[in-house]
């Protein structure tokens, strides 16, 4: 079959492709390691140590060693899921990230959610009042999602409906009571509340969420409404819809039954994108909301200037990044079977 | 374009560069986007040149009795947790956030324009190599790459200007290369290589100046990621350095007092989501404007 041997075909070039980026991440991660303005073995032994207590720390870490023999051994490790050890706690990196690792995914999944739950509607709506007053409101709010300050909005967030309504609870991730009773099984807590049968501990962690959950859907919303939006427009000009028009389907069925499953391809796409952009903006997010994910860990092991910690943070972001959007170009030759034709 | 400017011919090419150059300001100053963009830059500015006329206190100066005031008729935007005026440090705020905007975009902007301009233009393994780079860069995500950078070359300005630069350039060569390729075989370059141009030449003289306007568009949507991200890192700690006032900076010494001074960390965040939708609204306007595809 010539349609599944093109599959393969860019199946195989993108894995080609992903390894050389991988393996520029790690050159990259490698590099400002190296240019680090701290000693990593003075970070190990401390300043006080003996000039063989310098020399052996250094060689057991393997500074001695040509660079490339270095890298070797840093990619060796990284394949092995060995990112070093935090010079804050002495503990593996690897392990620390993997502990934090289902906290940000837990916030990233329901952000993309909410994005997508109110992004796509939006932008099919405004399509369809194309240059007219609900467009126009759809724009300016997706020009807000693109330029506000998300650690700001979260501020303010907590101040409006933590402080003064008392709608949703405040930083961290579930209530102090059930942080020692909790069986973690998942590392999702709204998985792992459920399994255990605990309704107030599932309702606790989920009113930790949805305030930062909510301000990263706002983020990611407008990026899909935008997208929608354009998406639909195009559709909409094509000759099958006034074809459906003429035959008297109603508007209602037009948009949502005949236009849009045709843009569902391009906009899954632009949803696992945006999914990758949430990453980012999880870093700010947790920062304000004491959110035990990834990018309190980053930016919690900057203060101590833990660099292996630091470096092992930036390179599972940049990895999943990539995976994201190479899994998002991926998607969209499988997915449409238009450009499977040769 | 419009039928009545051009109803007669132009008797010269400087009159026909000057009328198409009528026609584009009386464009962008139609469009919405573009007028409230523009007012919003224009503020910027203003507010960065005159802060120390416009100030009515000294932004660095602390007065411990005036600490965490409510906006009122002594400090219009109330004062901070060292008493410093608020109304006065979001004014010379704008210094250091234009400072930072014109000089990333400074550096990345050429950077970018020059490896997409070599990449598409010789093609071949140049091309093969400095893709690659420019995808590997454009692997991370912009602010957890300049976060690692930032840790590495210690917190300052200059420092996140350098790692805000250094992950913004990958932008500006994609649509660089996109369009010198485009335009490697077009007619009127084959015509100067025919007259005997070199590829310097060709390249500098012959195909750069196409690819400006798309470098312009994206350097001004840009902005306000740049905005963005430099409020981010000092909101981390990682950006200006105290007493400097940055309006990053100043939300994250707020934060402590969020739920009792509000204005402390309220009013440097509406500055930045105000300026940073005046480049995202004149980023969004131009490319209307430039793009002939939007012309109706």
């Amino acid at each position: 079959m010539r349609g599944s041997g093109s599959v393969l075909k860019v199946l195989a070039l993108g894995v080609i492709t992903l390894a050389i980026t991988l393996l520029g991440l790690l050159v990259c991660t490698f590099v400002i390691g190296r240019i680090m303005p701290i000693d990593p073995v003075v970070a190990a032994v401390g300043d006080k140590a003996s000039a063989e207590t310098y020399a052996a720390a250094r060689e057991a870490l393997g500074l001695d060693r040509p660079l490339y023999v270095q890298f070797w051994r840093y990619v060796a490790g990284v394949v092995q899921g060995d990112l070093g050890l935090s010079t804050a706690s002495g503990r593996s990196v690897a392990e620390d990230i993997g502990r934090a690792f289902p906290a940000t995914v837990e916030l990233a999944t329901l952000a993309i959610l909410v994005g997508t739950m109110l992004g796509v509607p939006l932008g099919v709506y405004a399509a369809h009042k194309r240059n007219r007053w609900p467009d126009h409101l759809i724009r300016i709010t997706s020009l807000i999602g693109y330029s506000i300050p998300i650690f700001w909005l979260g501020l303010i967030a907590l101040l409006v409906f933590y402080a003064e309504l008392g709608w949703v609870s405040g930083p961290g991730r579930i209530g102090t009571v059930y942080r020692y009773t909790l069986q973690e099984w998942s590392g999702f807590l709204l998985i792992d509340t459920l399994r255990a049968g605990d309704t107030g501990a599932f309702r606790s962690a989920f009113s930790h969420l949805i305030l930062p959950a909510t301000l990263l859907g706002y983020v990611s919303l407008a990026y899909i409404a935008r997208m929608t939006r354009g998406f639909m427009i195009d559709e909409l000009s094509k000759e099958y819809v006034t074809t459906a028009r003429i035959k008297g389907a109603s508007e209602a069925r037009v948009l949502w039954l005949h236009a849009l499953p045709n843009v569902m391809v391009p906009l899954v796409t632009v949803i696992a994108l945006s999914f990758g952009h949430l990453l980012e903006g999880a870093v700010l997010t947790e920062t304000v909301f004491a959110w035990p994910g990834i990018g309190l860990y980053i930016t919690s092991s900057l203060f101590t200037a833990d660099m292996p910690a630091v470096l092992g943070g930036t390179l599972v972001v940049g990895v999943c990044f990539v995976a994201l959007n190479k899994l998002a170009e991926l998607l969209y030759p499988l997915l449409d079977p238009r450009t499977r034709a040769t | 374009m419009s039928a009545s400017i051009l109803a007669n011919e132009p008797r010269s090419r400087r009159e026909a560069r000057m009328r198409q150059l009528k026609t584009s300001i009386w464009r962008v100053l139609r469009n919405p986007s573009t007028f409230f963009g523009g007012a919003i830059i224009l503020l910027l500015i203003v507010m960065a040149a005159a802060a120390p006329l416009l100030a009515t206190h000294d932004p660095v100066a602390t007065n411990l009795s005036d600490r965490l005031a409510a906006p009122g008729a002594k400090h219009w935007l109330g004062t901070d947790q060292l008493g410093r005026d608020i109304y006065s440090r979001l004014l010379y705020g704008a210094q250091p956030t234009l400072a930072i905007v014109l000089l990333v975009i400074g550096i990345s902007a050429p950077v970018g324009l020059a490896v997409g301009l070599l990449a598409g233009y010789l093609g071949g393994w140049v091309e093969a190599l400095l893709m690659r780079l420019t995808d590997i860069v454009l692997a991370f995500p912009r602010l957890i790459l300049a976060l690692a950078l930032v840790a590495v070359l210690k917190p300052g300005l200059i420092n996140a200007v350098i790692a805000i630069a250094i992950t913004a350039w990958p932008n500006y060569a994609r649509i660089a290369r996109a369009e010198a390729l485009a335009l490697r075989n077009a007619e009127y370059v084959l015509a100067a290589r025919g007259l005997g141009m070199g590829d310097a030449q060709i390249m500098t003289g012959q195909i750069m100046p196409a690819l400006l306007p798309s470098v312009a568009v994206r350097a001004t949507l840009d902005m306000a990621g740049i905005i963005l991200t430099a409020a981010g890192l000092g909101f981390l700690g990682l950006g200006a350095q105290p007493p400097l006032a940055e309006w990053g900076t100043m939300i994250s010494s707020g934060r402590d007092f969020i739920f009792d001074a509000w204005w402390v960390a309220a009013v440097p965040g509406i500055a930045i989501l105000v300026v940073s939708l005046g480049f995202n609204l004149m980023g969004d306007g131009l490319r209307d404007v430039l793009d002939p595809k939007h012309h109706e």
